[in-house]
């Protein structure tokens, strides 16, 4: 599989209302360029949502349903169990993908229920979740999502607490407990292994799912040109390691050759620009560096440990 | 398979027995009181072989109506049933759910909201959901509830319509009650409700875009639509009641007449309590007392034509609520027939009477004392209070 021989449809049409630089746009266009046939999409509240269906207009080339905020697991699930029904009693004649997508606070907050739930019943789709780590639709609010010391509107870096107190939930562990066929991280700056891994989540026998990193230039306080380059330092730094867990078997795909402090992946992020200005909060900085290194360790021994 | 059964059915069983007989393709739900007997019987049937659906055994009735979203917008013939609680928590998506315009049938077996936590019958749930756009059809025995869940499929599923209906019998009292059902044979069924068909499903083939996000240019017109569609779906209901009248030897109306020949006071009953009271107008008339009854069987959308028409030339009318909409005139009910004549030149005296809150039992006597005030009412032709709780200790109450 090359760049080049990905397919030339775009499912999502270009002019849709997403900011410049936007992750979510690249990583959705990246994410529709894995599927040979149109998907059914299921979309939960979100930028992408409110930004690709301003009527009347659409830029979806797909069928595509947004129901609610909370309930795209639920959704998904509908709409596969009536294409089993339909298909059965013969009134439908293929089956096509059912591809869920929802950010992070559809998935890690409001929305973790009805994920659980699906997952739990089986139901055959791919959900992704395109974490932006905030609320950003609403102005960038914290979700369980947010990093650790990152400013938000409702974790701001205040005079006497500086950004969010609490880590970032493991959601990827909640998800991989449900014991599914397969779980994946992708970056859009790692686009073939994006593709990879998606041709497996539309290939499973079940549900599977997908957590993407969609840098937010709004959220992030970052320039849009940085976008690719801040989803490449998420990997580096291991903040967002790249790994895939395949019928429980944990495989890190992306091994950085030299991993990166942590500090190149805050320091250009004006979330996080209080903990280097006024003066340099080291105290966090390495609370944050202690933590990473803690969770690719366990990354790695969970890799030892499941492999075959 | 042709021949009619008489069957021993409770109020959920029936309704189970009906949504079977639909055939649906999907059926999303989740276990909540009053209701549960129905999602056991369908489980049952679809383990059985007997129904080819897809049950998704919800994680909650949020999710259960959303799983009916997806399934619905698909095609796919669509059901589910809650109570109380379970409806609360739906509320979010039953405005996605009539506004996407998609046929669910929804069975609910009222029951009363926490808090205090109770189990029992009222309405404050279906009378809550009153303005969420679906279509609410409230039924007084078991008989009943068979008829309209087969009907409700086929209001719900008209291209005239297209929404999504509530059919809805009283916890308990009509869910757990057993009485002789006349069902009518598979094929009958089948023959009066055809397969669904769709006008806009997702579809890779015709890909659209449903759940958009609608900007002010655009909002009230969307809205707009849906009020006209829905106030229109009156005409299609009587028709289809007509419909099932004849095929099947009923006698349904949107609102039904009971001893009103001669009648100068009425009560307006919905849902079971209305047998109760047909016992106390018999026991009435019988002293001689010009008393009557009307019973409100489809509530949204509201008949104000046939309203108003039903209550022209009374004196006096009692409405029986079974729930109170906290702070105004008693409950919804009473406060929306008032409106409704109001613009009437020789109208009734109208009187609410929320009754029956939280499985309060309501029984003959106290239609007696609340027909006895109607007709002080009637007398003097002044009407002193918009409501009085019935059933209830507490000073202005009619007693339990």
């Amino acid at each position: 599989m090359a760049l080049k021989s990905l397919p030339l449809h775009e499912y999502l049409s270009s002019g849709h209302r997403l900011c410049a630089g936007c992750g979510e746009g690249v990583t959705i266009r990246q994410i529709l360029k894995s599927f040979d046939e149109p998907p059914i999409i299921c979309n939960a509240t979100s930028c992408l949502e409110v930004s690709t269906t301003p009527f009347p207009y659409t830029s979806w080339r797909t069928p595509w349903i947004h129901p609610a905020f909370e309930c795209t697991g639920a959704v998904a699930a509908g709409v596969e169990a009536a294409q089993k029904a339909l298909i059965r009693k013969g009134r439908k004649k293929k089956w096509d993908v059912v591809l869920a997508l929802a950010g992070d606070g559809g998935t890690y907050d409001i929305g973790l229920q009805s994920l659980s739930g699906a997952l739990e019943r089986g139901h055959k789709f791919v959900y992704v979740c395109y974490t932006n780590d905030a609320y950003m639709n609403t102005g960038i609010q914290r979700s369980g999502a947010t990093p650790r010391a990152a400013w938000t509107t409702t974790s701001p870096a205040g005079k006497v607490i500086p950004g969010k107190t609490e880590w970032q939930k493991d959601l990827m562990k909640i998800v991989v407990a449900h014991d599914i066929p397969y779980a994946a991280t992708v970056s859009p700056s790692y686009p073939m292994d994006l593709q990879r891994k998606m041709k497996k989540a539309i290939q499973a026998d079940g549900p599977s799912f997908i957590l993407a990193l969609t840098p937010c230039p709004r959220g992030w306080r970052t320039p849009p040109y940085l976008t690719i380059e801040l989803g490449r330092l998420a990997v580096q730094t291991c903040m967002f390691p790249l790994y895939e867990v395949e019928n429980g078997q944990y495989k890190i795909t992306m091994k950085p050759k030299r991993k990166l402090p942590v500090e190149y992946y805050l320091r250009p992020q004006g979330r996080f620009r209080h903990l280097f200005t006024p003066k340099t909060r080291h105290d966090i900085i390495n609370a944050i560096q202690a933590y990473v290194d803690k969770k690719w360790q366990e990354i790695q021994k969970l890799e030892q440990l499941t492999q075959q | 398979m042709m021949a009619r059964k008489v069957l021993a059915l409770n109020g959920d069983e029936a309704a189970a027995y009906a949504v079977k007989q639909c055939k649906p393709d999907v059926i999303a739900a989740y276990p909540i009181t009053p209701q549960t007997i129905i999602v056991e019987r369908l489980s049952d049937f679809v383990a059985d072989g007997e129904l080819d659906a897809e049950f998704i055994s919800a994680e909650s009735e949020h999710s259960a109506l959303s799983a009916c979203i997806g399934a619905s917008a698909m095609g796919a013939r669509t059901y589910t049933a809650t109570a109380s609680q379970g409806l609360a928590l739906m509320y979010e998506m039953l405005f996605v759910a009539s506004s996407f315009r998609l046929p669910i049938v929804m069975s609910v077996a009222n029951r009363a909201l926490n808090s205090p936590l109770n189990i029992w019958n009222d309405m404050s749930d279906t009378m809550g959901a009153r303005d969420c756009g679906w279509i609410q059809i409230y039924n007084e025995n078991a008989q009943e509830v068979y008829d309209f869940t087969i009907q409700s499929f086929r209001i719900a599923e008209d291209h005239r319509v297209l929404l999504p209906v509530m059919v809805c019998h009283d916890g308990f009292v009509v869910s757990h009650s057993t009485e002789g059902v006349e069902t009518l044979s598979d094929s009958e069924v089948d023959s009066f409700l055809p397969p669904r068909t769709t006008v806009y499903p997702l579809d890779v083939e015709n890909p659209v875009t449903i759940g958009c996000v609608g900007v002010p240019e655009y909002y009230p017109e969307i809205k707009y639509q849906q009020e006209v569609a829905t106030k229109k779906s009156i005409q299609t209901i009587k028709e289809i009641i007509n419909e099932f009248n004849e095929s099947f030897g009923r006698n349904y109306d949107i609102i039904e007449k009971y001893q009103m020949d001669g009648a100068e006071v009425a009560l307006l009953t919905i849902g079971s309590a209305s047998g109760t009271a047909k016992d106390a107008v018999d026991e009435m008339r019988a002293e001689g007392k010009p008393v009557g009854l009307l019973k409100l069987r489809l509530f949204r959308p509201l008949p104000v034509e046939d309203l108003r028409k039903a209550l022209s030339g009374l004196k006096a009318v009692g409405v029986i609520d079974r729930h109170i909409s906290f702070g105004s005139m008693g409950g919804a009910l009473n406060m929306e027939v008032r409106a409704a004549l109001y613009e009437m030149r020789e109208r009734p005296h109208v009187m609410g009477f929320p009754a029956g809150l939280g499985g309060r039992d309501i029984r003959v006597e106290h239609f007696i004392k609340i027909t006895e005030e109607l007709l002080r009412i009637a007398e003097r032709d002044v009407l002193e209070e918009d409501y009085r709780v019935v059933g209830c200790r507490g000073p202005g109450c009619i007693g339990p």
